[in-house]
């Protein structure tokens, strides 16, 4: 273990790997939720049913399948060759944003009827309607799932080394083959992922403070 | 590319095999997950303030972290301290300690259900701890459980194509092996998602039938 210090600036660039796709798999993630989760309630029976096939299919199959498929199938299909980062970034948001979209719609639906009949009698269009008193009021219920389902794909992101992107647990597996040692690479990134899913809780903890400020007389 | 269903036709017993094996994981690593689950909800609900809060730290520690390094880091590391696993165990271990730390959420929210006025009913009764446990509160904490440990039985199938990257010869390793020899990839994989598809659609269906049977808890 002569080069600690140069294995370890291997790791951290991995984090970093890890952070990004943690970053923008969240984001497609959210975007997929909240259209197939509308989508869901939508008044067209197409959308719904659109809606219901792609959470059934992404929640139905795993996501290393998934993965897997975008990254080797889809290329020979003759449409579209993603590199690494585009296939995991695909694979970790539409497989995240199935389970969110069931958190959409259960938040959704989870507001009281009766504030759909007030939006009616005062003659608010159906996307004022969403805009300013459904959703506002269904997003605190969304965030703590949110939160969990942040940590999910955070964890799910390891499953990308096996594509080679050079994420986290891809540099650490380069470690103990360059260096024989095993303990010291996993006990690392153990460490690091721990610290950044407490990172998300933490940080999901705070907006949800923020997010419930001024509704304590409502609920 | 062109899809061959001869070619299919021909890996299907292969990926069978690969399949039985995803199977008789499942199955062992579902049981460790139950018994290492309940392991954990009793120790941190220890009077022992060491006890329960080193429990928590353990339980968050390896939710907040991937099951696939911890693979490695069982499959790895362990050989090197002296204690050798086959690939299946070393996996079955993995994935039930990983999902203990889900079914101790379950068991603790199934117990908390059961309302104080049963354990004063059975100490007024004179019952023993044993007596009140067996007769009065798991009766009333088990069925709610049910269809969240489910739940869970379900989401550990679908990480079952980790095993494959400690060698463990399951559906996905099959499917891949497949995929290497032949360079066929759309096939094999196309397959291992059917099969996980209907094997969830399936389930989905009988968790469904659960939660009619024995209602759920809270959430």
């Amino acid at each position: 273990m002569g080069d600690w210090s140069g294995y370890l600036t291997l790791i951290f660039q991995g984090a970093w790997t890890t952070i990004q796709l943690t970053l923008m798999g969240s984001a497609l993630a959210l975007v997929m939720a909240f259209l197939a989760g509308l989508g869901r309630l939508s008044r067209h029976a197409v959308l719904r049913w659109l809606a219901t096939v792609y959470i059934e299919f992404f929640r139905g199959t795993s996501i290393f399948v998934q993965l897997f498929w975008i990254y080797f199938v889809l290329p020979m299909t003759g449409l579209w060759a993603p590199t690494p980062m585009q296939a995991g970034v695909l694979a970790l948001g539409l497989n995240v944003g199935a389970y969110g979209a069931e958190v959409v719609r259960g938040a959704i639906l989870a507001v009281p009827r009766d504030q759909t009949e007030a939006c009616i009698a005062v003659n608010l269009t159906r996307f004022q309607r969403m805009r300013h008193v459904i959703l506002p009021q269904a997003l605190p219920l969304m965030l703590p799932t949110f939160g969990n389902n942040a940590i999910e794909l955070l964890k799910a992101t390891a499953v990308v080394s096996l594509i080679s992107l050079a994420d986290m647990t891809f540099q650490a597996q380069i470690v103990r083959s360059q260096t024989g040692n095993t303990l010291l690479p996993f006990i690392t990134i153990l460490v690091l992922y721990f610290a950044m899913s407490s990172a998300i809780s933490f940080g999901m903890r705070r907006l949800e403070r923020r997010v419930t400020r001024g509704l304590d007389g409502v609920r | 590319m062109e899809w061959d269903w001869e070619f299919a036709w021909s890996i299907l017993p292969q990926l069978l095999d690969g399949f039985r094996i995803t199977i008789l994981a499942t199955v062992l690593g579902a049981i460790v997950a139950a018994v290492l689950g309940l392991v954990f909800a009793i120790l941190r609900r220890s009077p022992s303030r060491l006890v329960s809060r080193g429990t928590g730290f353990v339980v968050e520690f390896i939710r907040g972290t991937p099951l696939l390094v911890q693979l490695y880091f069982i499959f790895y590391v362990l050989p090197d301290l002296g204690i050798r696993l086959p690939a299946l165990t070393a996996g079955v271990i993995g994935m039930g300690l990983h999902y203990a730390t889900y079914t101790a959420e379950v068991y603790r929210g199934g117990i908390e259900a059961v309302s104080r006025g049963q354990w004063e009913a059975a100490k007024a009764t004179n019952l023993t701890t044993r007596q009140a446990w067996i007769h009065v509160i798991l009766p009333q904490a088990v069925p709610p459980m049910i269809p969240a440990m489910a739940n869970y039985l379900l989401a550990m199938f679908k990480e079952t194509p980790l095993l494959s990257a400690i060698t463990v010869l399951e559906l996905m390793n099959q499917a891949r092996s497949v995929a290497n020899s032949s360079y066929r990839y759309v096939e094999p994989m196309t397959m291992v998602g059917v099969m996980f598809l209907i094997v969830s659609v399936i389930s989905v269906v009988g968790l469904r039938w659960l939660e009619r049977r024995y209602g759920g808890v809270g959430k």
